[in-house]
């Protein structure tokens, strides 16, 4: 692929409000056509911002944006073509559901039996035929979203944007919405990009997730990779729980490094950023990939666990503990039947493979 | 079951002693307000209306015949014992020079009655003995017409609608019909109409400056916003007439506004811009401005920058998203500060008064003309009924529909 065959491109952007801090450093990112991305990334770390930027609300203080092959730098909103669906939904107040679909096709200036044509397929679309007549404030949280969703579509745009449109809805709906922003993507094939910061919805919607923080993109990969390789210790913590444990590199040996923990005893992890021996690192697992006393063939190696509490959750026991000096060392110890039942107060040994634990260098 | 019973209308009756108090409690915070209510306006407001049909300063003039006419059923003429009360009365009233009243104000309904009363008055006391009717006749054939009993009898009532019919340019003929007055006599509604208008322009006005700095401000930085409503506030901290008679200052022709436009030659003869129609326009609409910019900007506050935004995302131009997503969403602000400018302008007086010429005065300046020059608070307060009316009904028919309860100003 070159560069001129991606649909969105950030190359280079920056952006700063007031001429002292930068929003956003540096942003390089290519979304293909068709893709589905999310930025995710905690409060303040610039995704709306970038958000805007592509809409043509914000222009960049530095850097170029591409949409389509064309640099669109300077062309105004309403020339842009991206459909957009806003946090609060921003349905028009005084115009019914049925107004509110058919404005983005009149200010086109589509013929009126194309308009009601394309309305009434919008509205068919979320299974919400009836609700034309209606004005927004009459309608439910999860129905305005609907809308809204279709509102941004029902002008054919080829790219959507959406600024965390499930933020106001309760888990369950979101959850359906979820599946039918998916499904509709997949039906119409535009591009989308979504804002969000809840890492679920991020994991279970979008092709390629781009971890925000700071203003700059941490990582940019499939949710597979983002939750199992995470590049820096940053991603390791945001995405999905983690364990940490501190230690120094020993030894180098194929991208397999050495570390003694704080509290003297050794484990291996795969080198992520870590270079050379001496240097303190980070160590990050997965609770679920922690293995309590393993037979020692699966595991590299084995080290001491002071069980502390117990919380059975029905398909796993969460089990806190004290691994290699940190006390809040959580397992997930699946609800097996040959697993043997842990006791709070025993000793244990814990396990996992170098894969499985990551090392990342830190600036100690 | 007896029990639940017995417990239930136990709690229904500490509940109802819980909400008596509760009642207790906002009657006795909201009597002083109340009371100012009822003393300064509910009271002054009734006190008007029953002066604009209130009719009984005439009975007290002429008692004896004011009883003897109603015993009269208004065919032909009344028989001997009106004349004799009639008699009895003006020679009574006469020397008390209360008759001259009676007259001025029957008059009114039936020209001529003013000089038949001082003239019987005056000769009255020369009448001798009854019969008196065919007396009265003699001393003038006007006693002996139809038509100056009616309108005596009709005069004599408790109540009369005479002034405010005058006030809509009507008035009672010879045969108790109510009739238009003639077209050279009418006055009052093309001032009505006057009024309506020049508060209808006003209000006009009003809303086309007033928009855009409302709008400004709604979208401006903290500071100017702060700033540009201490100037807006700044007029109330002024009092009216100062601001009044400072436009004749600055509008008359050797004003500064005329000076300016002399000397860059834009017109070669001063502009007259006081004392007129133009000069009326001006003051009021700057007296009036605050009220339509602050309801105009509480609304604009509330309105979110995403409509618009997401109307530019659809396609809109700047102008159409403002036209067609932005003003919809001001018309409760549109609404409420026309109405409350509109109402305001339709009572105002001193500004007119001060600023405007003869054909630019308004109602309120009619009621004061009857009460201070005319001393007649009759026709003044059949004139204020007009002017509650018409303001009244114009609250009543827009006030509901603009909401005007839901704005809040500032
Ligand atoms: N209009 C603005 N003027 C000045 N600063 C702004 C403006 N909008 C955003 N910022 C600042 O820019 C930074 C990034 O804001 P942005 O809205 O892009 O964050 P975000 O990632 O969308 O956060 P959230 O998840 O809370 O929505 C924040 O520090 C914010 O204070
Ligand atoms: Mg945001």
């Amino acid at each position: 692929m070159t560069t001129d065959d991606f649909h969105v491109r950030f190359n280079r952007v920056q952006k700063s409000y007031d001429g002292v801090t930068l929003v956003v450093k540096d942003l390089n990112l290519n979304i293909g056509k068709g893709e589905f991305v999310t930025m995710l990334g905690p409060s303040g770390s610039g995704k709306t911002t970038c958000l805007m930027m592509l809409a043509g609300f914000e222009a960049p203080t530095q850097g170029e944006i591409v949409f389509n092959g064309r640099p669109i730098n300077n062309i105004p909103p309403h020339k842009r073509g991206i459909g957009m669906v806003f946090q609060n939904y921003a349905l028009f107040p005084h115009m019914t559901v049925a107004e509110n679909l058919a404005f983005p096709l009149q200010v086109r200036r589509m013929s009126k039996s194309e308009t009601a044509q394309k309305v009434r397929r919008a509205l068919d679309m979320v299974q919400m035929g009836e609700f034309g007549d209606r004005y927004p404030a009459q309608l439910s949280g999860g129905q305005q979203q609907r809308i809204a969703l279709v509102r941004a579509l029902v002008f054919d745009p080829e790219l959507v944007l959406m600024d965390e449109p499930l933020g106001a809805l309760d888990k369950q709906l979101r959850e359906k919405m979820q599946y039918e922003i998916r499904h509709i993507h997949e039906q119409l094939g535009v591009t989308v990009v979504y804002v969000t910061h809840d890492q679920s919805e991020a994991l279970t919607m979008s092709d390629r997730i781009a971890v925000f923080n700071d203003g700059v993109i941490q990582q940019l990969a499939s949710p597979n990779d983002l939750y199992e390789r995470p590049e820096n210790s940053f991603v390791a913590q945001f995405i999905g729980e983690n364990n940490e444990l501190n230690g120094t590199v020993v030894s180098l040996n194929d991208g397999i490094a050495q570390v003694t923990l704080d509290n003297g005893e050794q484990v291996f992890a795969l080198a992520v950023t870590v270079e050379e021996p001496d240097k303190p690192a980070l160590l990050s697992i997965r609770p679920e990939r922690v293995v309590i006393n393993p037979d020692e063939t699966g595991a590299a190696h084995t080290i001491e666990g002071h069980v502390h509490e117990l919380i059975y959750l029905g398909d796993h026991i969460r089990c806190r503990m004290t691994v290699g000096g940190n006390e809040q060392f959580i397992v997930k110890v699946p609800n097996a039947a040959n697993n043997r039942r842990l006791v709070v107060g025993e000793h244990v040994r814990v396990g996992w493979t170098a894969e499985d634990c990551r090392a990342f260098a830190t600036l100690q | 079951m007896v029990e639940q019973a017995a417990s239930g209308t136990n709690l229904r009756k500490k509940l109802q002693r819980t909400v008596r108090r509760k009642k207790i409690e906002a009657v006795g915070l909201t009597t002083p307000l109340f009371c100012v209510m009822l003393i300064f306006y509910f009271v002054p407001i009734g006190l008007m209306f029953y002066r604009s049909i209130d009719n009984s300063q005439m009975r007290e003039i002429l008692p004896a015949t004011a009883k003897a006419i109603q015993q009269w059923d208004g065919e032909g003429l009344p028989g001997e014992p009106a004349y004799a009360a009639m008699v009895a009365d003006m020679k009574h009233a006469y020397p008390n020079r209360t008759l001259a009243r009676a007259g001025r104000r029957l008059n009114f309904d039936l020209v001529g009655f003013y000089s038949l009363l001082l003239k019987s008055g005056r000769k009255v006391s020369r009448l001798g003995g009854p019969p008196y009717k065919a007396a009265l006749i003699k001393l003038d054939k006007k006693w002996g017409d139809p038509r100056y009993w009616k309108v005596l009898k009709r005069g004599l009532k408790n109540t009369t609608l005479i002034y405010l019919l005058a006030a809509l340019d009507f008035r009672y003929n010879d045969n108790n019909r109510i009739v238009g007055v003639p077209d050279n006599q009418a006055i009052y509604r093309s001032i009505i109409a006057r009024t309506i208008y020049i508060s209808l322009s006003v209000t006009l006005l009003c809303l086309v400056i007033g928009f855009p700095i409302a709008y400004y401000m709604a979208t401006a930085t903290p500071r100017t916003r702060n700033i540009l409503m201490i100037l807006l506030l700044l007029v109330f901290w002024t009092s009216l007439l100062v601001r009044t008679l400072s436009w004749i200052v600055v509008l008359q022709k050797k004003g500064v506004v005329n000076s300016l436009l002399l000397s860059s030659g834009l017109v070669s003869h001063p502009l007259n811009l006081v004392f007129n129609r133009i000069g009326v326009y001006i003051a009021m609409t700057h007296v009036l401005l605050p009220f339509m910019v602050l309801p105009l900007y509480s609304v604009m506050r509330g309105i979110p920058p995403h409509y618009v935004r997401a109307a530019r995302s659809l396609g809109a131009t700047s102008i159409v998203a403002f036209i067609r997503v932005y003003i919809p969403q001001t018309k409760a602000g549109i609404g409420a500060g026309s109405l409350i400018v509109f109402i305001q302008a339709l009572g105002y007086y001193i500004t007119p008064a001060l600023v405007g010429g003869p054909k630019d005065q308004m109602l309120s300046y009619f009621v004061a003309f009857f009460v201070n020059e005319r001393v007649n608070w009759s026709m003044a307060s059949a004139l204020g009924v007009m002017l509650l009316v018409l303001t009244g009904s114009f609250y009543l028919i827009f006030g509901r529909r603009v909401g005007i309860t839901n704005i809040k100003l500032g």
